[in-house]
Parts: structure tokens; C-alpha cells; sequence
């Protein structure tokens, strides 16, 4: 089953670094492809800490991810979470 | 320090593909465990950064573009190379902070070869006696794990205050001049003395001036470890040390380090991530917190600074080309006054209510980013209609320095934003590494314009604060407090060495190290100019 969900950025320094990574992490460990787009751009491998960072996300952009698989809508619910909370403000 | 390796020769591999493929993975699976292991041994702020690298080395698009090139007939080197190269490039392009990050990802591509070549990582050198470490930029994985028994002080020839290496070296309180262009003339061998305070390298120092820098490290040492004092300079003239502070739990920490009250509160923290404006309850029972924790002190709170570039949904959400020149600080918070009438409201509550209780501060508010007379005039009106009994205005934008006169005679003080300051008067981005070099505020302009701004307090009789992270730079303090300012603010750890400058100079050096630092034609020239001024006749302490 593929799913998507459309969310907005919530980390202050946007999906740099420290929120990339545990962005990649998570979807990672998700243990489905998951993909994620900025805008209406080329989906990239939600993986992929050098893809999500290349994407070069600043707060308030929108992303989309999709997810492939058993379980999509729980990863995408934890994905969505940890796009929307302000990393850097923790 | 040995540099990067060179680039592996683009030459077909000799092996068959499958065999270059296991080196290949067996060399990123191994890099990735080591940078995990040094992370886990270094904790903190390190281990984030080298998770991520390590998180690097076992990407799965860079496994997919190693891929590719492996079954082209490259060898493993060539095509860890490569990959690397792709999105060190795409990093490099989108440039500021995303472009610095390309140095983390050739520190992993440089491991990632160094072990297919089975030659030593770069990396930091163990010659088994204390030394300076020299180096073109640190990577992350090295300065988290530097000996600070065995490394005495970092130089650095690249990288900005936004590298990782200059972050780091901050956290762990490492001597360090990064971005000193000579560093790369040094040579193995060669004694040094290394001034972290002056931002300079002194080669080949003689007898006298390395005894003098032993003299000063024991002097350093003796005053970090000294009980702090009120700030003062030798002839006894006051200068009260004040912290920046971003959250009220921070007040004990920074007493403790000898701040003798707040020169500048942030109150961000409430209105961060949060979909609407605080609550005037909420927001006085933390403004509660802060006034009792410095009771008896001086307070003194920054109305809510932001705006374009640190978007609040309630208060700002339209896009802008120019976000610093746009409608932030005191610009937005007027054009939604019932947010700014609530704030006022929470502190001047939270202000009788400490009082009533007896353990009240000496409460003090200051609006961002003032531009003109008339802002003034209405911020100070609109918070003394509130009870707040001292009003005053930051000085970030050069139109209010040079009209700091006519501002000084509306409201009750000013309070200089060094950070904004120079970004406005130098037409730097703050938070663009591209322009950083022109982001230091011993550049002339951003003096005098602090030297306006001084004459018009001592002419108004009112203080002229400093909260800016020009204050955290002990010579620059007393340059800033001989152009006429009456207290500074700074983040709590720099409180000691700047009490301990302070202290070694009387106001008349104070004034005449800050007319040699004016006199300069740029930062550089100013920064030396101070230093050979403070130090032709110091005061003894």
C-alpha cells in the first residue's frame, strides 16, 4: 500500500545536520521504502542523510513523503512528528 | 598535520569487479564503526556530528553512485572518490551552512581511501610530548577526541565561526585560532606561542616573550579560578558584569560565574514552537522565575525579537526577499500590538508580584531593532502605560546609532547589539558564511558607531548597555567601555576573563586603547592597534 502526507518543516535551522540525521535514522529503521520530496520536486530516499540534506529544507517548506509497504501509515505518522517538532529549540 | 590525500588515479582496476566491491563495502562499513565508536567516546555535541558522518559513509545513494562506478571498472578508491565528489559538489553549491558541511563529507571520503590504500587517516598526530596541533581545518571526528593534556592550543587555517571546528573548540575550551591564513608556513619543530584572546600567532617567539606568555597563562589561570568580584577597572571605576540569558533556569549557573544581574534576556524561548502567543499568565510565571533568581539585580528583558528569518505563525508568516531588512523586532511586533501589550502586561505582573514578595529584581525592558525617534517614543510610552518603570531600545541598526542622541532623550537607556550591529553596518548576512569575514565587530565603523552612542549617554546621562558577543571579547570590552559604555553583557563563561582584563586597566587606557582601535582602517588593524596600546602602559592589578 503506498501512502503520502504533505508536511511543513518545524526545525528552526531546517532539515540540516542534526534533524537529517535523525530524519534518515528513523526512516532507516523503518524498514519500508520511504521517500521524500521537497515542494513538487524529484523524490529522494528518505534514507539517504546526504540525499535529505542535498534536498536543502529550511523551516516552513513543505515536504512530502510516500511511503511503500506494511505499516505505512505508522511510519509515516513518526516521520510527519519528527519533520513538524523544532529539533533546535529542544 | 598531514593534508588530505591526493585523488586516487582514475585508472582501470586490475581486480575483477566483485573484489573491489567487498573492499569497497568493507572499508565504508569499517570507517562507519570507527567514527560511531569515537562518537560514543567523545559524547555531547561530537557524537551528533559523528553519528551523522557516520550515518555518511553507509548512505545508500553514495552505496548506489559507488555502485555504478565499481561496475564501470573503476577501482574501489577511485569510486568512493567520486561518489563523494558527486555530493560534495551538490553541498558546495547550495553554499553557507550546508556548504561547510562538504568538509565533513571529505573527512569521511578521506578516511574511507586512506584504509583502501592502507595508509594512516589524516589525522591528528601523536608525538608523545605536549604540542600545538596545526592544521589546514580540523575534522569533527579529531577535535572530539583531542588529548587536552597532549594539544596545547589549535591553529587552523581555514573555517569560519560556523565550522564545526570552531564550535567544538568553544565547547571544550581549547586555545584556538581558527582562519589564520600563516598557519599553513609553519613548519614540524617550530615554537609558538598561540594568543587566543589577541586572535594571533606569534613565530619563533624570544626568551622574554615566551616568559611572558607564561606569565600571562599563569595569570589567566589564577583569575578563572579566582572568586569573581564586581566588575571594575584598576582605578576603580565600575563596569557591573551582566549575563545573556535565554532561559530563567540559566540564573544560578550564571551567578555563580559572577554575573551581577541580566543585561540581556531573550524571551523567544516562550513563543518558539508554539502555534500561538503564550498566555499573559504563562508568560509571568516564568518572568517570576528570572526576576527572583537575580533578585536584588539588575533584569534586563528584550521584548520579543522575531520576525522574518524566525517565523511565528501568529506574527509573521509572509515570505520576504530580505528577511534581516524586513518586518521583524519591534516592526512586527507593532503591527500586532495585542501581542505586545500582553507581554508588557506579563512582565509588569510578574514584576509587582515579585516585589510584593520581597524578592523583586530591578526590572528593566528594551524593544529589538529600533530604527527611528518615533519608534522610540512609542515603545517607551507604551511600556511605561503598562508600569514598566525603566523602558529603553536596543541599537542594532547603524540610523539609530548615529541619531542615538535624539533616541537617548525619549527613553531610558539603550542597549548596543553588537551581532546586528555589524551585520547592518557592514551589509553582512550574520548567518551567511560567505560574507563572515566581513562579520567582526572591531571593524572601525561598527567603533564609531558605538562611539556615538556612548558620547550620547555620558551627554544624556543615561547607560549605554552592551549585549552583543562583542562584549565576550576581553580587549574589544575594553575598547567598548572606553567608547563610553557603562556596563556589559556577555554569555556567562566569558565573565572571568573579561572581569580579569578589566581590572588591568585604568578609564584613561580604557579611552586610549579605544582612540587606537577608531584610528585603524580595519578590523585587523584595529584589533592590533588595541593590543599595542593596552599593553604599552597596563596599570599593574
Amino acid at each position: 500500500m503506498t501512502l503520502s502526507r504533505t508536511v511543513r518543516i518545524g526545525s528552526s535551522h531546517g532539515l540540516h545536520a542534526r534533524p537529517a540525521k535523525l530524519f534518515a535514522q528513523a526512516a532507516r529503521d523503518a524498514g519500508i521504502p520511504v521517500t521524500v520530496a521537497k515542494g513538487d520536486g524529484t523524490p529522494v530516499n528518505a534514507a539517504s542523510i546526504l540525499g535529505v540534506i542535498a534536498l536543502g529544507v529550511d523551516q516552513g517548506d513543505e515536504v512530502t513523503l510516500t511511503a511503500d509497504g506494511e505499516g505505512a501509515a505508522g511510519v509515516l505518522d513518526t516521520l510527519a512528528e519528527l519533520l513538524t517538532t523544532d529539533h533546535d529549540a529542544e | 598535520m598531514a593534508d588530505p590525500l591526493p585523488a586516487p588515479a582514475d585508472t582501470p582496476s586490475a581486480a575483477d569487479v566483485d573484489s573491489e566491491r567487498a573492499r569497497a563495502g568493507d572499508a565504508l562499513a569499517a570507517v562507519a564503526r570507527e567514527l560511531e565508536s569515537r562518537g560514543a567516546r567523545a559524547g555531547g555535541a561530537a557524537q551528533e556530528v559523528l553519528e551523522a558522518q557516520a550515518m555518511m559513509a553507509e548512505d545508500p545513494s553514495l552505496a548506489d553512485e559507488v555502485e555504478s562506478r565499481l561496475a564501470a571498472g573503476k577501482t574501489a578508491e577511485r569510486a568512493v572518490y567520486e561518489a563523494f565528489a558527486s555530493f560534495r559538489d551538490t553541498l558546495a553549491e547550495m553554499g553557507g551552512y550546508l556548504g561547510e558541511r562538504a568538509a565533513d563529507l571529505d573527512d569521511v571520503a578521506g578516511r574511507i581511501i586512506a584504509r583502501l590504500q592502507g595508509v594512516a587517516a589524516p589525522g591528528v598526530p601523536e608525538p608523545g610530548h605536549p604540542f600545538v596541533l596545526v592544521a589546514r581545518d580540523l575534522a569533527p571526528a579529531d577535535t572530539a577526541l583531542l588529548d587536552l593534556d597532549q594539544v596545547l592550543a589549535l591553529v587552523t587555517s581555514d573555517g569560519g565561526p560556523t565550522s564545526h571546528t570552531a564550535i567544538l573548540a568553544r565547547e571544550k575550551g581549547i586555545v584556538a585560532v581558527v582562519g589564520a591564513a600563516g598557519a599553513v608556513d609553519l613548519a614540524d619543530g617550530q615554537t609558538v606561542i598561540v594568543d587566543a584572546a589577541a586572535g594571533a600567532v606569534t613565530v619563533d617567539p624570544s626568551a622574554d616573550d615566551l616568559a611572558d606568555a607564561a606569565e600571562r597563562a599563569r595569570a589567566h589561570a589564577a583569575a578563572a579560578s579566582a572568586p569573581p568580584t564586581a566588575g571594575a577597572l584598576s582605578d576603580g571605576t565600575p563596569v557591573p558584569l551582566l549575563a545573556n540569558l535565554g532561559k530563567p533556569g540559566d540564573a544560578e549557573a550564571a551567578r555563580a560565574l559572577g554575573a551581577e544581574g541580566v543585561g540581556l534576556f531573550r524571551t523567544e524561548f516562550l513563543f518558539l514552537s508554539s502555534d500561538e502567543a503564550p498566555t499573559v499568565a504563562a508568560q509571568r510565571a516564568e518572568y517570576e522565575r528570572l526576576l527572583a533568581g537575580f533578585a536584588g539585580t539588575k533584569v534586563v528583558v528584550r521584548l520579543l525579537d522575531a520576525g522574518a528569518d524566525k517565523p511565528l505563525p501568529f506574527l509573521n508568516d509572509s515570505e520576504e526577499e530580505n528577511p534581516a531588512l524586513g518586518v521583524r523586532g519591534l516592526r512586527a511586533l507593532r503591527s500586532h500590538e495585542n501581542i505586545l501589550r500582553d507581554q508588557l502586561t506579563a512582565l509588569a505582573e510578574a514584576d509587582a508580584a515579585t516585589r510584593e514578595r520581597g524578592e523583586g529584581a530591578d526590572l528593566w525592558v528594551m524593544a529589538p531593532m529600533v530604527a527611528t525617534v518615533e519608534e522610540t517614543r512609542y515603545i517607551t510610552a507604551l511600556a511605561r502605560e503598562h508600569g514598566i518603570r525603566t523602558a529603553g531600545v536596543m541599537i542594532e541598526i547603524p540610523a539609530a546609532a548615529l541619531l542615538a542622541d535624539r533616541l537617548l532623550a525619549h527613553t531610558d537607556f539603550a542597549s548596543i547589539g553588537t551581532n546586528d550591529l555589524t551585520q547592518y553596518t557592514m551589509a553582512a548576512d550574520r548567518v551567511l558564511g560567505a560574507v563572515a569575514g566581513y562579520q567582526d565587530p572591531w571593524h572601525p565603523a561598527v567603533l564609531r558607531l558605538v562611539a556615538e552612542v556612548g558620547a550620547a549617554g555620558r551627554a544624556h546621562g543615561k547607560p549605554v548597555g552592551i549585549c552583543g558577543e562583542a562584549a565576550a571579547d576581553p580587549l574589544l570590552a575594553l575598547v567598548l567601555v572606553g567608547l563610553g559604555a557603562t556596563t556589559l553583557s556577555m554569555a556567562p563563561a566569558a565573565l572571568a576573563d573579561v572581569r580579569a582584563l578589566l581590572l588591568t586597566h585604568s578609564l584613561d587606557d580604557a579611552t586610549r586603547v579605544a582612540e587606537a582601535a577608531l584610528a585603524a582602517d580595519d578590523a585587523t588593524a584595529a584589533r592590533a592597534a588595541a593590543t599595542a596600546a593596552a599593553s604599552s602602559s597596563p596599570t599593574p592589578a
